[in-house]
């Protein structure tokens, strides 16, 4: 099988700093794909340059086969990649209904029936419980709420590649039993990326995890192979637990 | 509910034109022809309310827009001797043309810069004006003779100059503004401008070439602008170089602040407030500046959100 996605000697710097050096990554479509790592070790950055937010120093990024390296953003989100933020960043004083009928708009081909537009947003607001507050601000709107309005929002998009930046971040334990019941249902459709610092989230959900330290890979594998890996344990796992 | 503030948004709107209608009939000859000249110019504040209020981007450059459409008209009136329609159409395609080369510059900056190199540009405008004054009468203007100023259909004239004429000819060019104005703040490419001014990063995260789109509102937004300068031309009969100058890229911003950003009637309502409050005042004092920015200052200490925006805030959440 080929990979969905693959970058090759990706490289990010900040001035003198290496926030992503080199990274060689492969992502198989349909797969469950955590990116762990302490604070400051390049997660963020490296999703940022998949999606297009910043532009990388030097290497490579293929998507099903085309070169989107030098892709603006855009273009990359109607290619099928899709990006949550890691800070919430709904729309504030717009409804939840007018928050997902933006995504919903733009992939209707046809872009005439308001009847389209309406099904379309209804759906994504049923697949993440929210259907019955379409017309509430998302000012208005729970913190819990308004990360699945964000999740809502990056399904219309109807993505073949959803990468999800700490959704279950500021979620209540309740929240992120369904969340986890949420990022199921979407990987069915898409391959889903996700940085997550919540470990138990981690080690549930995913199909595979790659360990991400001072910019680099520092391992990746299993679940069970991460957790039985000592040079993880030392820069990741044991500090958080220990 | 949503069809329910669709049928209260038109009952709205149809009801402010049908008193304007109404008014015609109603007011003293003075107040006829401010009103004329009041109508005529809200559709100038529309324009810039489409790019301010609901894209979010703040120009101090729309006078150009304005005058591209005064000078448009007047001058194709004046030196080629075309008929009223052609003018317009003429001023407008100016007005159009001007804002895609400048949107096409201007938007390479955001914010702060973006204020002053639309400034720029206008007063580029506004001297190059002064400097064909061979052409455009520089400072002194051109005044359009009456016999220029007849519109024509088949056999039935109609004089521009007089007044009723002239107060219907505004109405008509507000009602179609107007209707403009609320069918694309209601469409998918009103929601998407919104969305840009509420936050870019996110829209284009979403697929959207925010930059296009903004680009689209900056040439319809100098289009509609264009409009009232033609109109006035043709209206009014004179063209000068002080609707070029800076004033002229302030009052729009002013009327709008007043009337209600993101509003569709606020625009009317901050032109006919600014201008009633210049008027009456300055019957009592030349200070009558003075009184303007005293209300100014009350406004927006009280009222921030202008005076439609404020209402809508309140009690009329359904309002457009």
């Amino acid at each position: 099988m080929t990979p969905l996605l693959t970058t090759k000697g990706l490289s990010r710097h900040f001035g003198g700093l290496r926030a992503v050096d080199g990274v060689d990554f492969a992502l198989m479509p349909g797969e469950i794909r955590a990116i762990i790592g302490p604070n400051g070790a390049g997660k963020t950055t490296f999703v940022s340059l998949l999606s297009g937010r910043i532009r990388p120093s030097s290497g490579t990024i293929v998507f099903d086969g085309a070169d989107i390296t030098g892709m603006p953003a855009y273009r990359r989100v109607r290619l099928g990649v899709a990006y949550t933020f890691q800070i919430t960043s709904v729309f504030a004083n717009l409804t939840a209904f007018d928050n997902v009928a933006l995504p919903v708009q733009r992939t209707l081909t046809d872009g005439r029936s308001k009847g389209q537009v309406r099904a379309g947003v209804m759906a994504a607001l049923e697949r993440t419980g929210l259907a019955d507050r379409a017309g509430t601000l998302a000012a208005h709107l729970s913190y819990g709420h308004q990360r699945l309005l964000e999740v809502a929002m990056g399904l219309a998009l109807k993505p073949r590649l959803l990468i999800l930046d700490e959704p279950t971040q500021g979620l209540a334990d309740s929240e992120i039993d369904n969340f986890i019941v949420l990022v199921r249902e979407i990987a069915k459709s898409a391959t889903v990326l996700l940085i997550e610092h919540n470990m138990p989230v981690v080690m549930d959900l995913a199909d595979r995890i790659t360990v991400f330290n001072s910019g680099k890979i520092l391992a990746e594998g299993t679940p069970e192979q991460i957790r039985a890996d000592v040079e993880v344990q030392d820069a990741y796992l044991g500090a958080t637990h220990g | 509910m949503k069809d329910v503030s669709l049928a209260k948004t038109y009952a709205l709107h149809i009801g402010i034109i049908a008193l304007l209608f109404v008014l015609n009939f109603v007011l003293p000859d003075y107040h006829q022809g401010l009103f004329a000249r009041i109508m005529t110019l809200a559709v100038f504040a529309m324009g810039y309310n489409l790019l301010f209020g609901y894209v979010g981007l703040l120009s101090l450059g729309h006078a150009m827009f304005f005058s591209a459409g005064l000078y448009g008209a007047g001058l194709t009136v004046y030196h080629l001797g075309w008929g009223v329609p052609e003018a317009f159409v003429a001023g407008v395609a100016c007005g159009a043309l001007l804002a895609l080369v400048i949107g096409l510059l201007a938007l390479r900056t955001s914010g702060v810069a973006f204020m002053i190199v639309t400034m720029m540009f206008a007063q580029v405008f506004y001297l190059l004006i002064l400097y064909f004054a061979a052409w455009t009468g520089g400072d002194q203007g051109l005044v359009i003779q009456q016999t220029s100023r007849a519109l024509n259909f088949g056999s039935t004239s109609f004089d521009l100059t007089n007044p009723t004429v002239r107060y219907m000819s505004a109405l008509a060019l507000f009602s179609v503004v107007l209707f403009i104005t609320l069918a694309v703040v209601r469409s998918r490419f009103g929601r998407v401008l919104v969305a840009i001014r509420e936050n870019e990063e996110r829209t284009r995260m979403l697929g959207y070439d925010t930059v296009a789109n903004k680009l689209a509102a900056v040439v319809l937004s100098g289009t509609i602008c264009a409009a009232p300068g033609a109109a006035y031309a043709l209206l009014f009969g004179y063209i000068g170089s002080s609707f070029a100058s800076v004033q002229y890229s302030i009052l729009p911003l002013l009327w709008v602040l007043l009337g209600g950003a993101a509003t569709t009637l606020g625009p009317l309502i901050g032109t006919l407030f600014m201008y009633y409050v210049t008027d009456i005042t300055s019957g009592f004092t030349s200070a009558y500046l003075l009184i303007v920015g005293v209300a100014l200052i009350l406004l927006v200490l009280f009222a921030p959100k202008g005076i439609l925006g404020s209402i809508r805030q309140r009690w009329l959440g359904w309002l457009p």
